[in-house]
């Protein structure tokens, strides 16, 4: 087995490390810590931040990747490029079925022609295979199956319960009941999740006969990419060139605003599919650049982060620049030049921090909307990678599934309530904070 | 005839009081002020009446009468007919009390066709005309960014009057405005209210224009009436110890040295004491008052008051300052700053290429002497360019022309370690993201914040704290803090006491003339409440369109002013003498100061004058020196 360091599983690993390095800043820092404690004292925002926590782990997971060593003489590795996420799902890695099937079905989903019997549903290769003939069982053995989830989720939410209990004991202010009862929640629909995941296909399979459950769950990786690199590109140059703009006024202000309404004024998708193309281009005539397929999607993936980057700073760069004009006037701006501080100082120490919650406001609605902007651009074709499974490409793949009669319904389904979660959670843990570190509804 | 009868009137928000147990009578044609300091529920009470409290607030107890009919059981439709007809309204703030995308005329005529039987436009001109507003007929059809502050005021008091209101409710009339258009504003406001049988509701902080509009005063105090007395017996011996210790804290000439004041600040409505609600702040608090809420009673024929002590106004310090020592005048000094001629024009650009067309000459030459350890004033209405010179002297603003000298050295762009700046609104001054110790090092990373704190009267702990846990004057506080860091030894101050309230700006005052004593600390101290100037300043300097129309000592300039607009000035300001009669017979400067940007020909100030000849219409007049301290630019000082 040979560890594989992608260039977006370095990237995510290190704005993890930044987050645990910020945090345990933070909590030397008192008013940090302050503002930190009322995060943990709602209950909305540990919740979410519980639930956030858990599609993190599942992104990591899918972001230590490794090629299996072939059996073998000599050191001969899979061009396969798997992840530890992988391995864990491998049952519904490894279960195709031919095409469409539904949730749970144990006969696929359009009529076949099956020799002998003329025209029916076949039966499912995997899905429902341990029922065998009887077929008749097929309701209970779900029934069954969810009671056992059901049960095994109250235990390990119970046991989770039991190992909080020191924390809570520890930091009894905080809301950890909220924590808790959003755990119990999640084990008990991964429970029974689980239990029928390993005999059925949960949310049925796609076109190709991939299960839809695994597709979602590696779509998760994917969106948190797109989601936070691309604000982590975009961030500095707007950040930068917005307060930059509004404070120096003049000639800066002019060749920055320039800039941004040239850039505006282009329309977006055009830029971004001119850009993802020349890409394209360069990573097909280079192809001795990348040692397995993986490596050229995820390079196609950080690419498309990049330009998404490049072409969304413009909005928050007009949003910062209009506060810092405002700023700029106010009187402790104009106390702070009166005692000669410099320029530098008073932009870092009284500008920004003043523009961080619109910095924070701007990471979350851009989170969700890049999350729909990649499955815009893989609808047109100039998205991730082909391989690279994201809810773009199975929204994208939807739009045919729903024209057919009778409707699939499920990938989409599967994809949107994914997604949806993702984004309410981000939403709400981002009104909490941003409530939090500011003074002015403190009490 | 009792026209208005509140009785009990008790407003909540959420389980707080902010307006408790209300209860006073306005007779027709009567004048009725309500006094009291920000958030004492005046406000609150006038919007009850009218039944437009904010969503969050409801009226849980109480009733009020109106011309016989009880307002609270009205329905809202009917409500709606008695707002703006019966009962009118002007508010504090004319610039966004009007539709800015409306004529007058049809604002006018909108109220009138709600109200007034019918719109029609010579109606509205009429109503125009009878607020004094010149040229009505053109008037009516030009927008509100065409009218000036006052003129704004004046078409609001039209819209008010459109529905022949038998009660005029005037939160805060004037306080948006100058002190020679709020003159113009009462005096209209008295003679429409004789001409019309008006009563009015007043509401205003200023105990100046209660003394010489109102026939009787409220006093309220962390929503509650402490005081209500005819005005006479008001001014002449005023009851609550409260009401005693607001006229002690006003600044006022033959006044120096250190005002009365109250300690500490208003309970909020949130938490309130069990007994008497003044007695943390009074200093003739009986043990009972902790615990027990006094009576309301009656002390003399129509006078009441709430307070335990049994003849409150022959208990304490009377309603004048203890102390009538004047500030030990300093040795004569030599200028620590000089400013020669110093103008900032900004340019009026038009065009594709931003051209400049025109200058807007906010300062235009002006030449001062600070001495060090003494305090210069510098008056002037809103728009004269008094805290653009502030902002130029301090380097903050780059000059056009003339030259800043600093014990004879020429001076360029700041010098952080000499002058520093405190700002009017303390609200906006601190940066609330930062603790206030780091505020306060701003400029000096090496000072003592402990000690600078002490030194402007806070405790050192408060360090640890964040900007938004303060009050107003704390505040001010903690700026003054941050501008000692540094050491200076001038202290360029640019209304800071404005956004305050009396008992608050009183402590800031003290405090400054402290720190002058002990620091030796030289004020260029910029306002337009000449009180305040009588109270703190040795030298005046009144400007006027961006130059220094008169200049002078103290007593020069405020006993006997030479220049007519200083005399116009100083007539507009309302006061209060003793007998609580107001001086009714005053100089009023008819019309608005011109803009900058096209200032008259000659002496600026010559379309206002009472004075004017041809020859000011043709020079602008050069500085006459009447003595050693005392300048006038006037062809006819006296």
């Amino acid at each position: 087995m040979k560890f594989v360091l992608l260039w977006s599983d370095f990237l995510f690993f290190l704005l993890v490390a930044g987050g645990v390095i910020f945090g345990l800043w933070a909590r030397r820092v008192e008013h940090q810590r302050a503002a930190w404690r009322k995060v943990g004292q709602s209950r909305v925002g540990m919740a979410a931040a519980t639930v956030l926590v858990l599609f993190l782990a599942v992104a990591l997971l899918d972001s230590v990747h490794y090629r299996e060593r072939l059996p073998g003489e000599g050191e001969h590795y899979a061009v396969e490029v798997r992840s530890v996420l992988d391995a864990l799902l491998t049952p519904l890695r490894t279960r195709p079925e031919k095409t469409y099937s539904a949730p749970l079905a144990t006969h696929s989903f359009a009529k076949e022609n099956i020799a002998g019997e003329g025209r029916d549903f076949p039966r499912l290769k995997f899905g429902g295979a341990h029922l065998g003939e009887a077929l008749s069982r097929h309701g209970a053995d779900i029934a069954l199956r969810c009671a056992q989830g059901l049960g095994l989720g109250a235990v390990a939410g119970l046991a989770l319960w039991l190992a909080g209990l020191p924390l809570r004991r520890r930091a009894p202010h905080l809301a950890w009941d909220a924590v808790f009862v959003t755990l119990g929640v999640f084990c008990l629909i991964a429970g029974p999740l689980a239990m029928l995941a390993q005999g059925y296909h949960v949310l049925g399979t796609d076109k190709v006969g991939q299960d839809v459950l695994y597709l979602t769950l590696k779509s998760i990786r994917t969106g948190l990419l797109i989601g936070t690199l691309t604000t982590l590109i975009m961030l500095p140059a707007a950040i930068f060139l917005g307060i930059l703009a509004g404070y120096a006024g003049g000639w800066i202000d002019d060749v920055i605003q320039y800039l941004y309404t040239t850039l505006n004024s282009i329309p977006g998708v055009l830029l971004i599919a001119a850009a993802v193309l020349m890409m394209q281009v360069m990573i097909d005539t280079h192809p001795q650049w990348f040692s397995t397929s993986a490596e050229r999607a995820d390079a196609r993936l950080l690419a498309l982060c990049a330009i998404l980057g490049l072409t969304s700073w413009t909005g928050l760069c007009r949003l910062l620049r209009g506060e810092t004009l405002k700023l700029r006037e106010l009187e402790y701006v104009q106390a702070a030049r009166a005692l000669g501080v410099s320029s530098g100082r008073i932009l870092t120490r009284h500008i920004l921090p003043n523009v961080m919650h619109l910095v924070i406001i701007a990471i979350v609605m851009d989170f969700s909307g890049l999350v729909l902007a990649e499955a815009v651009l893989s609808y047109v074709g100039i998205g991730v990678d082909p391989n690279t499974i994201s809810f773009g490409t199975m929204i994208n793949t939807a739009r045919m599934e729903l024209a057919r009669e009778p409707m699939v319904w499920w990938s989409l389904t599967a994809a949107f309530v994914f997604m949806f979660v993702l984004v309410l959670a981000a939403n709400l843990f981002a009104d909490v904070v941003r409530d939090a570190f500011d003074p002015r509804l403190a009490r | 005839m009792t026209l208005l009868t509140v009785r009990d009137l008790t407003v909540e928000i959420g389980a707080a009081r902010p307006v408790e147990g209300v209860s006073f009578e306005i007779a027709a044609g009567e004048t009725f002020a309500l006094v009291g300091e920000s958030g004492c529920g005046k406000t609150l009470t006038a919007l009850a009446l009218l039944r437009l409290l904010p969503e969050a607030a409801r009226i849980e107890s109480g009733s009020i009468r109106f011309a016989g009919e009880e307002l609270l059981a009205l329905s809202e439709a009917e409500m709606r007919k008695r707002r703006g007809g019966q009962l009118g309204m002007i508010f504090q703030e004319p610039a966004t009390s009007l539709n800015p995308v409306m004529t007058i005329g049809a604002q006018i005529a909108e109220a009138l066709a709600l109200h007034g039987g019918g719109a029609s436009e010579a109606k509205a001109v009429d109503l125009l005309s009878a607020v004094g507003i010149p040229d009505p007929a053109r008037r009516a059809r030009e927008y509100p960014f065409q009218l000036s502050g006052g003129m704004k005021q004046r078409a609001m008091i039209a819209m008010a009057l459109a529905g022949a209101p038998q009660l005029l409710i005037a939160d805060e009339p004037t306080t948006a405005l100058d002190v020679t258009i709020q003159a113009q504003v009462l005096e209209l406001l008295a003679r429409l209210q004789e001409a019309r049988g008006m009563a009015m509701l007043l509401i205003t902080h200023d105990l100046g224009i209660v003394a010489q509009q109102a026939q009787r005063v409220g006093v309220m105090y962390a929503g509650q009436l402490v005081e209500l007395a005819p005005r006479t017996a008001f001014f002449s011996a005023p009851s609550h110890p409260y009401a005693r210790r607001l006229f002690a804290a006003l600044p006022a000439a033959g006044r120096r040295g250190r005002l009365q004041t109250l300690p500490g600040s208003v309970p909020s409505p949130a938490q309130r004491p069990d007994g008497c609600r003044f007695a943390s702040r009074c200093d003739v608090a009986l043990p009972v008052c902790a615990h027990e809420p006094p009576p309301w009673r009656e002390i003399a024929p129509g006078q009441q008051v709430r307070c335990h002590l049994e003849e409150p106004r022959k208990v304490g310090a009377g309603g004048t300052a203890q102390s009538g020592a004047a500030v030990p005048e300093p040795p004569p000094a030599t200028a620590l700053l000089a400013v020669r001629d110093l103008a900032v024009h900004f340019p009026i650009r038009r065009g594709l290429l931003q051209r400049p067309v025109g200058w807007v000459r906010a300062v235009d030459g002006i030449d001062l002497e600070l001495p060090a350890g003494r305090t210069l004033a510098l008056v002037g209405e809103s728009g004269c360019g008094k805290t653009t010179a502030g902002r130029a002297i301090l380097g903050l603003q780059a000059a056009t022309r003339g030259e800043r000298l600093w014990q004879g050295e020429a001076l360029k762009g700041l010098a952080p370690q000499r002058m520093q700046m405190v700002f009017q609104d303390p609200f906006g001054s601190l940066n609330p993201r930062l603790r206030v110790g780091a505020i306060v090092k701003e400029g000096n990373p090496t000072a003592d914040v402990g000690a600078l704190l002490a030194a402007v009267g806070l405790e050192p702990e408060m360090a640890k704290r964040y900007p938004h846990e303060f009050s107003g004057g704390q505040r001010q506080r903690i700026a003054i803090a941050r501008a000692l860091a540094v050491d200076p030894q001038l202290l360029i101050c640019d209304e800071p006491t404005s956004a305050l309230d009396v008992s608050v700006q009183a402590q800031i005052l003290n405090l400054l003339v402290e720190l002058q004593e002990e620091r030796g600390l030289a004020y260029l101290f910029i306002t337009h409440n000449l009180a305040v100037v009588e109270h703190l300043a040795h030298q005046v300097a009144v400007m006027y369109l961006g130059r220094i129309v008169e200049q002078g000592s103290v007593d020069e300039v405020m006993r006997t002013p030479q220049h007519p607009y200083t005399q116009a000035l100083l007539a507009a300001v309302p006061r209060i003498d003793t007998s609580g009669k107001a001086d009714r017979e005053r100089l009023l400067v008819p019309g608005d100061p011109p803009s900058p940007a096209q200032p008259p020909p000659g002496c600026h100030f010559h379309p206002r004058c009472p004075r004017a000849a041809a020859r000011c219409r043709a020079a602008y007049p050069e500085a006459v020196q009447l003595s050693a301290t005392h300048g006038v630019r006037c062809f006819f000082p006296g």
